[in-house]
């Protein structure tokens, strides 16, 4: 645990510096970029832990449907990644496998995967972000937790969406191993709340775009969208996302994200 | 007996997590009971493409159906939960797999950094996927299938309890169970039947001896560790042929006692996890060590699709080197496997496991075939290809030469 505090507090000293040495080389609409994301990310702390359910409706291009059913728990860190529970309910077959992330904002994911019917906790590899969750439109990237230093950005201009003044700001993911190139993303001028965010492609082609809608804001703070809507311009697939029962400050811990509490986790 | 071990189990149980409920409940409202029931039911089709090699064995056809259900009860914010799994399977061919079991009948009792856990239930160590030598809590359930990764359920009280330095597990194992072995009718044997009444024990206890083990669980940074130590009955019964009118006409069981080590390790680098099993065992009849160890390989994405390719390869080392048909001793004390999955990441969870053994000492090899896709949203297909092939007699593999088969099976989830 101590060499661990070490590890971790030397990786975000690490970050900060990084962080500091680029922002002497940035132009006006790159500071302005990191900003917008500073700020964005700084009116979302604070909000400690909380629970969610999370329905995941898959449509190919023939209009086939399967739907997902998974619980979230998550736990806000301290100058780290946030720690995080998935229990899977839907499809059947996958019903009680569960899946546990450590989420850093630099180094890779620590990640454990509970296989229910040989009761079997497995180590996973966390290079695999630009994967498809559970054969969604979503990749792992796409729902991992927001961090600042997870990209470098550039402000793009102000601009009205569907009626509502926004920042459009343009990510590069530092991490070599995501799919994009870059994200464009559409935050309110209001509330800074993620409206709109197109993916480019490695080849820097339009891959998916993704809507948000139903925003609600919990204790008085938190702004969560009731749905999310990925559209792939390329294979003409899409996957709705719907969260219900959101649930803040539930009193969860440490203890609830270990390998214990994974293997019998509901 | 086995039920008396359990009610004795239920009644401890109970008294020993009485005055915390009641602590608890005095904090906080007790949420209601919640209740879920889940399960599957499969038919299995198997089909062996050439006759028997010994008289009584069922020639090609195979037919199973099979049926498993988890009930599960949870209060007090899932701090406290019972789960009851019962299985079973009527097979058309093999009286030995028309078998029935309690995979679990526990209840657990959570707390921040401990755990309870009283009654039958599952437990598995280690990291490698050829072969699981360092996972012993579980007797195997050999009739179901050739790979032995199906268990039998175990009566514990297993003790958890989470410190910064680890996981410490202690389980008190009270009751022993023998291994299930294929049948007279049955494929995928040796010459000899099992004899399921023949059994004896080192122990004076017999299937009542007491077990214990201690292990320790951490991950430090990109590695996993686990260490254990286990005192009790071997799982594995030394098997003898019994003589009837000076020929051998069957095999007899015998459980001795033993003291295992074992460790396991894993390093998660990348996109490389390298990973090792060890294990030192000492019975009255033998003391030796064995290892697995190899790694697998990840491409993410292959050939420009969403498609995920892994590469495995594992070696399978025994101190006791080669052992003739018959004598004990491992299968596995010089064997390359080399394994490759495909994972689809579609809609319907495809996936492709292709797997080849190859024992050095011997020419002997194995290959296997797994694929599998989900139709609908709860109906899952599976088809499996195993093909063994020896040309020296003292190989085990040998005595199963005439046992390649494929099987197909569809397994409704609800």
């Amino acid at each position: 645990m101590l060499t661990k505090k070490i590890f971790l507090s030397v990786v975000s000293a690490l970050s900060l510096t990084l962080v500091a040495n680029v922002s002497f080389a940035l132009t006006a609409d790159e500071q302005k970029g990191l900003d917008i994301s500073i700020e964005a990310k700084k009116r979302d702390l604070g909000w400690q832990d909380n629970t969610a359910d999370m329905t995941m409706l898959l449509r190919n291009k023939q209009g086939q449907e399967s739907i997902r059913e998974i619980k979230m728990k998550s736990l806000e860190v301290q100058n780290d990644g946030d720690k995080s529970l998935t229990i899977f309910n839907k499809p059947r077959d996958v019903k009680g496998t569960a899946f546990l992330s450590f989420s850093h904002p630099v180094a890779a994911d620590d990640q454990w995967l509970f296989l229910p019917a040989l009761k079997r906790v497995k180590r996973i590899s966390s290079r695999n972000k630009s994967g498809p969750f559970m054969g969604s439109e979503f990749a792992f990237e796409d729902l991992s937790s927001f961090e600042v230093e997870k990209y470098t950005y550039k402000f793009l201009a102000e601009e009205a969406l569907n009626g509502i003044e926004t920042f459009k700001v343009e990510q590069y993911p530092v991490d070599e191993n995501s799919g994009y190139t870059r994200r464009i993303v559409w935050l309110d001028i209001q509330e800074y709340r993620v409206q709109k965010v197109d993916f480019y492609d490695r080849k820097d082609s339009l891959l998916k775009t993704l809507t948000f809608s139903g925003y609600k804001q919990y204790l008085a703070k938190y702004w969560r969208a009731d749905k999310q809507e990925m559209i792939n311009h390329q294979n003409g697939k899409s996957t709705e996302l719907k969260w219900s029962n959101y649930d803040f400050k539930t009193g969860l811990s440490d203890s609830d994200f270990n390998r214990n509490s994974l293997k019998r986790a509901r | 007996m086995v039920a008396r071990t359990i009610m004795t189990l239920a009644i401890c149980s109970v008294l020993l997590i009485q005055p915390l409920s009641a602590r608890e409940l005095a904090g906080e409202v007790a949420s209601d009971v919640e209740f879920d029931i889940s399960g599957d039911i499969g038919i299995e089709q198997r089909y062996f493409f050439e006759e028997a090699l010994y008289p009584e064995q069922l020639n090609h056809h195979q037919s199973s159906l099979s049926v498993e259900m988890e009930l599960y009860w949870q209060w007090n914010d899932g701090n406290d939960s019972i789960i009851f799994t019962p299985f079973y399977r009527i097979d058309s061919q093999d009286d030995n797999r028309t078998h029935g079991d309690i995979r679990e009948l526990a209840y657990i009792h959570a707390s921040d950094d401990w755990e309870l856990r009283v009654g039958i239930r599952k437990e598995f160590w280690g990291v490698t996927e050829f072969q699981h030598l360092v996972d012993v809590i579980n007797q195997t359930d050999g009739v179901e299938d050739f790979d032995g990764e199906d268990k039998l359920g175990q009566q514990m009280i297993n003790l958890s309890v989470v410190n910064d330095w680890g996981i410490v597990d202690v389980f008190l194992l009270p009751g022993f169970r023998e291994r299930t072995y294929a049948g007279e009718d049955g494929r995928l044997r040796g010459p000899l039947v099992v004899d399921e009444n023949n059994v004896s024990y080192e122990s004076s206890a017999g299937q009542q001896h007491l077990d214990f083990s201690l292990r320790w669980a951490h991950s430090i940074g990109d590695y996993d560790l686990g260490a254990y130590w286990f005192h009790g009955t071997n799982r594995e019964a030394y098997l003898t042929p019994s003589l009837q009118d000076s020929t051998p006409s069957s095999l007899q069981q015998y459980y001795s006692q033993m003291e295992q080590l074992g460790v396991d390790v894993q390093a998660t680098l990348g996109d490389w996890l390298w990973k090792f099993e060890g294990i030192y065992r000492t019975t009255r009849l033998e003391d030796f060590w064995a290892t697995q160890a190899g790694f697998e390989y990840s491409f993410v994405g292959v050939f420009d699709s969403n498609l995920d390719l892994g590469l495995l390869m594992e070696h399978s080392w025994d101190s006791r080197g080669e052992v003739e048909l018959g004598a004990q001793g491992s299968l596995m004390q010089n064997d390359l496997f080399l394994g490759a999955r495909l994972a689809f990441n579609d809609m319907q969870s495809s996936e492709l496991l292709m797997g080849i053994g190859s024992d050095l000492d011997h020419h002997a090899f194995s290959v296997l075939v797994e694929a599998s896709r989900r139709f609908g949203d709860s109906f899952i297909v599976s088809f499996d290809l195993r093909l063994l092939q020896s040309n020296e007699e003292d190989d085990l593999l040998n005595a199963l030469s005439n046992d390649d088969h494929a099987q197909l099976s569809l397994a409704w989830y609800f």
